[in-house]
């Protein structure tokens, strides 16, 4: 049953002088939701640009699926079915919401300038298969409703659904969300993990960043915690949460 | 005569003309992340300018010395400049400031045109010839002959990029650009007043253009409605080629593009064995452009806050 | 029948009843007015200005590259038809080579154009915004100069003097430089070009319009909107804006070969910076991203000029008595205001998308931009 989807060894990234990144070391399973926690500035969101190909990293191993992914193109990435959300919701502010997610669509898709500009009955098939999945997704993340509207005119909290109906599109196999909750009410919060609970038994595996210590725990089947770019601890929520070192990295700053 | 000596002497004099037109844009840039297309019309209108005042007051009998009629004639054209540049920040930028990228840009064109041709309704269709009262010494150095208006206008580019620098680095509006630069909402909490350095920004480099404008005019001893377009473009190209937005970068990127351009149109020839001759020289300027732009991307000395658009 | 039957109903009206007016319009015009035919000439130029500010619109509004050498492109496309359609190189290319069939041409045309297009985004395109503007600007200027001075050591372009006498179109054996008398009508040569050039016009608008409601115009607009996240969302950024160079530049490259072809001849002053620039503010008056928009804009800034040519001479008369300034500088001159003028009451253009519109308000992008530009650095810190 645990089968390893993604396995990084000895990942180092630089800036500069800041060693972001240190030797970092991760195996997530198939099907598990796999909590990453850390005061700000730990590196949390850097691993996530590594493991997204935004970022190059220095050096170590980095396999999905079977496939060596060490510096390769964020399309390579997200077509072996890695997909992402922001931390800073990135969303294509002034294309509507379908739209966005249709974007989602692109690698799993393939007409071409020629297929765009004569329309082949292929194409044709090909752009409405586009449009109905991505209302599909819209519907399966809960805005249906918003379709045609502007990703920038929809609240913080449909954006952020919207985000991970996009990355959805892509067909990942694991999807990586960046602090989804952030900004969030509770009732929202509470919607936000009953859609990543569907998600993960859709048969996704899930890697989260998230601040809110109740939903972490709540949610994910293991932890890892990351401070000053190295990992201090791995393992089941509980025993992450009673571990001397993490407890002593969250107190050395303002309790989240 | 030494013609290596020579080139590097011609193209340290037209270097350092472009650098000070390339710090009006830069500075510009710097602030409001805009080309300030009308920048090139700016060094045209001071350069016409100059050149009347010249001619009304040799018309008047006025006797003075031609330094000193230069001099004056230059002072005079500043303020026009200056107010110039302050009125385009005005009118044409400022109302546009939230506004979607493209438009101040088409703005800056349109000013652009109208200026030209509001300067060719005043002066004409023609080449405006620069008035004979300089001196037309010729130095030796080095088997390289210069002009002593050549050596004046190095030294006064030296002079001025001195003083500009010594203004942005140890006075107190020096302090408040470079803040404004770096984030224009810090600034102005910080009690910056934005706008005002804003238009300082604009005076500031229209002074500069306007002075660049006649160091052209004298070189080449003639001046013209559309001169602004082509200097402005090279002057552009410099300060891109510093890296814009750094002001270090757009006097270093104007020197090496004067010296670069001078080199290549005396030995394009040369190097290509005939096939490519002087009438290449600005293909030799933006070659190198895109050359250094490729393994540098932004710019020589640019550093990341040159662009935050 | 519901309501978008009706809409696409009223739409095919609207649509056929354009089609007309546009069919009848070179009739309408060369009677109704004394300087008809010149006129004419002028919505020639301004069909060929709508197909070169739709290859911009595609490069500037879509995918948002500020490109300033764009009429290197039309320039290649016009030289590429004039070498292959007129005497100038016979001695030198092979007989089978010469005065190729009309359809050919154009399509060469556009496909050294297209060439050249990757020639340039190849190596330019991670610049960012105004370098990227630099760069092409100084890559127009490149190819005006090699145009102007490659008469030496080998006569390619004729230097200064351009290239003359291209052949007139021949099209369905009909020689287009001839009257032709179809059904009792006589149509003259302009009215002929004027059918030509309207049709590759509405060609490249249906082109235009496909591109844009397909994955490739989606992935166009969503690297404008924002490039991590398109490269996060799997998007192949690279290519895909080298595809909208390449495709900007084929439009180019077509518009091109129709001006040569309609001209009979060419040189390098056609294709001086200000035409980029022109063609720059067609894109952006007219609204960018946005067909209709960048059709509107093509036409007022390549009709304007041509009107204000014939009304400030009688104007200045009537007020003044004489003529008061030379008419070309006032023309320019009032063109130049009128650009600030509806830059200032309308800055996302006179007629802009929905989405365009909605880009005015003010949004929070100072952090993702900020974040974007420590990635881009991060990036580059490695190549
Ligand atoms: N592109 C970059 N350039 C330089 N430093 C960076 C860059 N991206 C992140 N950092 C630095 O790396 C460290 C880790 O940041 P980040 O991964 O965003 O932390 P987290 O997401 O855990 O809060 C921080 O000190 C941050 O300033
Ligand atoms: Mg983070």
């Amino acid at each position: 049953m645990t089968e390893a989807l993604l396995e990084i060894n000895g990942i180092h990234k630089r800036f500069g002088g800041l060693h972001a990144l240190n030797d970092i070391a991760l195996t997530i399973n198939k099907g598990e939701i796999y909590g990453l926690i850390g005061p700000n500035g730990a590196g949390k969101t850097t691993l996530f640009n590594v493991l997204t190909g935004l970022y190059q990293p220095d050096e170590g191993k980095f396999t999905f699926n079977g496939r060596d992914l060490f510096r390769q193109k964020p399309y390579v990435v997200v077509e072996s079915g890695i997909a992402r959300t922001f931390q800073n919701i990135r969303l294509f502010a002034n294309m509507s919401a379908l739209e966005n997610v249709m974007v989602g669509r692109h690698v799993r898709s393939k007409a071409s300038v020629f297929g765009a500009i004569l329309r082949p009955p292929s194409a044709r098939k090909e752009e409405a298969n586009i449009r109905i999945r991505a209302q599909e997704l819209l519907d399966y993340v809960g805005i249906p409703q918003h379709a045609e509207e502007l990703a920038c005119n929809l609240s913080y909290g449909d954006q952020r659904r919207l985000e991970i109906a996009r990355a959805l599109a892509t067909d990942p196999k694991l999807l990586a969300l960046d602090e989804p909750a952030a900004g969030m009410n509770p009732k929202e919060t509470e919607e936000l993990k009953a859609l990543m609970q569907k998600i993960r038994n859709d048969g996704v595996t899930i890697l989260l960043i998230e601040h809110d210590v109740k939903l972490i725990m709540g949610l994910c089947d293991r932890i890892a915690v990351l401070d000053y770019g190295k990992k201090i601890a791995e393992g089941l929520p509980e025993a992450v949460k009673s571990n001397p070192r993490v407890i002593e990295a969250y107190l050395g700053v303002a309790p989240e | 005569m030494d013609i290596f000596l020579q080139q590097i002497i011609n193209g340290l004099v037209v270097g350092g003309i472009y650098a000070l037109i390339a710090l009006g844009y830069t500075m510009v840039y710097g602030i409001l992340q805009l080309i300030n297309f009308a920048h090139g019309e700016i060094v045209m209108i001071g350069a016409m300018v100059t050149i009347s005042c010249i001619n009304f007051l040799v018309g008047h009998n006025v006797n003075l010395s031609g330094p000193v009629l230069l001099t004056v004639s230059i002072a005079m054209a500043i303020p026009v400049t200056m107010l110039l540049g302050y009125l385009i920040e005005r009118v044409a930028y400022r109302p546009l400031r939230k506004a979607p990228r493209m438009a101040p840009l088409i703005t800056a064109i349109g000013l652009s045109i109208v200026l030209q041709q509001a300067a060719t309704m005043i002066w004409g269709k023609n080449y405006v010839p620069f008035p004979a009262i300089l001196p037309t010494d010729v130095l030796e150095i080095g088997g390289a002959s210069i002009t002593t208006l050549q050596v004046a206008i190095i030294i006064l580019t030296a002079v001025i990029l001195t003083g500009l620098f010594l203004l942005i680095e140890r006075t107190k509006l020096g302090r408040a650009m470079r803040a404004t630069a770096q984030s224009p909402d810090v600034a102005r909490l910080m009690g910056v007043n934005v706008n005002t350095i804003i238009s300082m920004t604009f005076m500031i480099g229209s002074a500069l253009g306007a002075i660049a404008g006649v160091l052209v005019a004298a070189n080449y001893d003639q001046a013209h409605a559309y001169m602004g377009f082509m200097v402005g473009l090279k002057a552009f190209t410099a300060a891109v080629l510093g890296g814009i937005g750094n002001l270090g970068g757009a006097v270093l990127g104007g020197i090496l593009l004067g010296i670069i351009e001078s080199i290549g149109s005396g030995y394009l020839g040369d190097l290509t064995g005939g096939f490519l001759g002087s009438q290449y020289k600005d293909i030799f300027a933006f070659l190198v452009l895109i050359l250094v732009l490729i393994f540098r991307p932004s710019g020589l000395m640019g550093e990341r806050v040159a662009e935050r658009a | 029948m519901n309501l978008i039957d009706i809409f696409s109903r009223q739409r095919k009206t609207s649509l056929i009843s354009l089609g007309l007016m546009l069919m009848i319009l070179p009739w309408i015009i060369s009677h109704g007015f004394e300087s008809g035919n010149s006129y004419l000439r002028a919505f020639d130029m301004a069909l060929l200005f709508i197909m070169l500010s739709l290859g911009l619109n595609i490069v500037v509004g879509y995918a948002g590259m500020l490109d300033f050498g764009y009429i290197a492109f039309y320039a290649v496309g016009a030289y590429t038809y004039a070498l292959l359609n007129s005497p100038h190189l016979q001695a030198l290319l092979p007989a089978w080579m010469m005065y190729p069939p009309f359809i050919v041409s154009i399509i060469l045309a556009a496909g050294i154009a297209c060439v050249f297009g990757i020639m340039l985004g190849g190596p330019t395109l991670k610049l960012r915004g105004d370098y990227l503007a630099i760069v092409t600007l100084g890559f127009g200027q490149i190819v005006r100069i090699f145009l102007t001075n490659l008469d030496r050591p080998f006569n390619l372009t004729n230097g200064p003097q351009g290239i003359n006498n291209i052949q007139r179109v021949h099209l369905f054996g009909l020689d287009l430089g001839r009257p032709v008398q179809i059904l009792g009508i006589t149509f003259e040569p302009v009215h002929l070009y004027y059918y030509l050039i309207l049709f590759f016009c509405a060609l490249i608008v249906v082109v235009s319009l496909r591109l844009q409601d397909s994955r490739i115009g989606r992935a166009w607009v969503a690297i404008r909107e924002d490039e991590i996240a398109a490269n996060a969302m799997g998007l192949n950024t690279r290519n895909i804006k080298l595809l909208a160079f390449a495709m900007g530049a084929s439009f180019g490259g077509i518009s091109g070969a129709l001006f040569a072809s309609l001209q009979g001849f060419v040189s390098p002053e056609s294709f001086i910076m200000m035409e980029s620039v022109m063609v720059l503010c067609m894109v952006v008056l007219g609204g960018m991203g946005n067909i209709p928009g960048v059709i509107l804009g093509a036409i007022i800034v390549s009709i304007t000029p041509e009107i204000l040519r014939d009304v400030i001479n009688p104007l200045q008369m009537a007020l003044a008595g004489r003529k008061v300034v030379d008419p070309e500088t006032l023309r320019m001159l009032i063109f130049g205001l009128v650009m600030i003028v509806i830059m200032l009451v309308r800055p996302e253009g006179l007629w802009p998308s929905s989405r365009r519109r909605a880009e005015l308000k003010p949004q929070t992008k100072g952090i993702a931009l900020q974040e974007k530009d420590d990635m881009q650095d991060a990036e580059r810190n490695h190549d």
